[in-house]
């Protein structure tokens, strides 16, 4: 059986089938809230929602059961000193260090709960970064929403930032450093972009299988990098589009990456009323089209950054959903797709439970 | 006259001209002037009380502003759209 956790701008939605389909929908949290994001902790079994009222502000919640009671936690909130207030939690990630979670949040900050969500402790040292005057928001504010951990070295992390770039620590949180090399913002005027702070990262992902390659999806463009996100290659070529939001990697194959290109930042949309994933089987020299089960017409549809996921299986199960609210799969890392729901509401994250 | 860049969609509005040279000892008056000259780009940089709008950039010789700052003739201006007006 295969759980899907379904964040929409109108609850959170619970299906369950096969994985190879049909699901169902066994339960709808959150109702009229948006949920922004899902998970289940692989370690503890615990879910947590990422949950924001338009009333109420947001706040991360936790279930034993995503079919049964939701509880409230403490946050994450900002200490007063901070002056800012959190507006939407973009992302939980479970930590390398047992019971340690880490959550990205708008305005861009990175908070760590010890107990399993229930308590959130801002880290101070990003917060503090001398440069944050500076930082530009993207359209969906200034956000911290990619969090991506060194397998097996809790010391290192590596975030992203839109649109203030990539981060990485070293010594645990305590400190923090720019890994921007190679990433070029064609949205900021030519002479400006060597030195320029406003980079739009809207995904990036870290290869388990070979810790040092991340593949990152840009606003303007898709990059590789083999060195752990210090320095990045285009690897946007045979492409229709370098803008798009989401980017997946097979866990078990560094070479293997997924987008979802949309036509470009002024339109964001599958290009041509055509919905096609394309993966890259040789680490982004180049791309295939994968159509077969998606709509090829007529089909204008924008899938987010947190949209996109897969199951870790062999052979790779993805899926991923629009704000459309139409939600895809495939059994067969991408080779052919089937719909998994139909008529959502506006998907803003999948992610297997 | 200060060099004012444009890429779409201001640059179609302004008859497919990529880069146009304007009268203007301010932004605002060279944004003024680009109005006059390219009528369709009316209300599109600033809006009706004569601000920037907040999802367009404009740079001064690289240098994003949302300030009326002093413009010189050889002086080069950007004007983009904004990753945050998506």
């Amino acid at each position: 059986m295969t759980e899907l956790l379904i964040g929409t701008r109108k609850g959170l939605f619970v299906l369950r089938g096969d994985r190879s389909g049909p699901f169902e929908i066994v339960h709808r949290a959150f109702e009229g809230v948006t949920v922004e994001y899902a998970i289940r902790d692989p370690r503890s079994g615990l879910y947590l929602a990422s949950v924001t009222s338009g009333h109420f502000g947001p706040r991360v919640w936790t279930a034993n059961d995503p079919t049964g009671k939701w509880e409230q936690t403490a946050g994450p909130a900002f200490p007063e000193d901070a002056g800012a207030t959190v507006e939407r939690i973009w992302v939980v990630t479970p930590a390398e260090e047992d019971g340690v979670l880490w959550a990205g949040v708008a305005p861009a900050a990175l908070f760590r709960s010890e107990d399993g969500g229930e308590t959130w402790e801002l880290n101070r040292a990003l917060w503090d970064r001398p440069e944050r005057p500076r930082w530009q928001p993207g359209a969906g504010g200034l956000a911290l929403h990619s969090i991506c951990p060194m397998p097996g070295d809790p010391d290192r992390l590596t975030l992203a930032i839109s649109a203030a770039g990539i981060w990485h620590t070293d010594d645990r949180g305590k400190s923090w450093r720019k890994g921007n090399t190679g990433l070029v913002p064609l949205y900021i005027p030519e002479e400006s972009r060597a030195t320029s702070e406003d980079l739009c990262v809207h995904n990036v992902h870290r290869s388990p299988a070979r810790p040092e390659r991340l593949m990152l999806q840009f606003h303007t463009g898709v990059y590789r990098s083999d060195d752990g996100g210090d320095t990045w290659t285009d690897i946007g070529e045979g492409l229709p589009s370098t803008f798009g939001f989401p980017m997946a990697i097979d866990p078990a194959d560094p070479d293997s990456g997924y987008v979802i290109p949309l036509v470009a930042d002024l339109d964001r949309v599958t290009p041509g009323g055509s919905l096609r994933v394309y993966v890259t089987r040789d680490a982004g020299k180049s791309w295939t089209a994968r159509t077969h089960g998606l709509p090829q017409r007529d089909a204008y549809m924008t899938v987010l950054r947190q949209a996109f996921t897969h199951d870790g299986g062999t052979p790779l199960c993805l899926y991923f959903g629009a704000t459309s609210g139409a939600v895809f799969g495939s059994v067969d890392a991408g080779a052919t797709w089937f719909t998994v729901a139909e008529r959502l509401a506006p998907v803003t994250a999948v992610r297997v439970a | 006259m200060a060099l004012v860049k444009l890429r779409a969609p201001l640059k179609d509005l302004a008859g497919g001209r990529s880069e146009v040279r304007l009268q203007g000892a301010s932004l605002t008056e060279v944004l003024r002037a680009l109005e006059r000259e390219h009528p369709r780009t009316a209300g599109w940089v600033l809006d009706e009380r004569g601000g920037i709008r907040p999802h367009v950039g404009v740079f001064v010789n690289g240098e994003r502003t949302k300030e009326d700052v002093p413009v010189g003739p050889d002086d080069r201006l950007y004007v983009l759209p904004s990753i945050s007006g998506g």
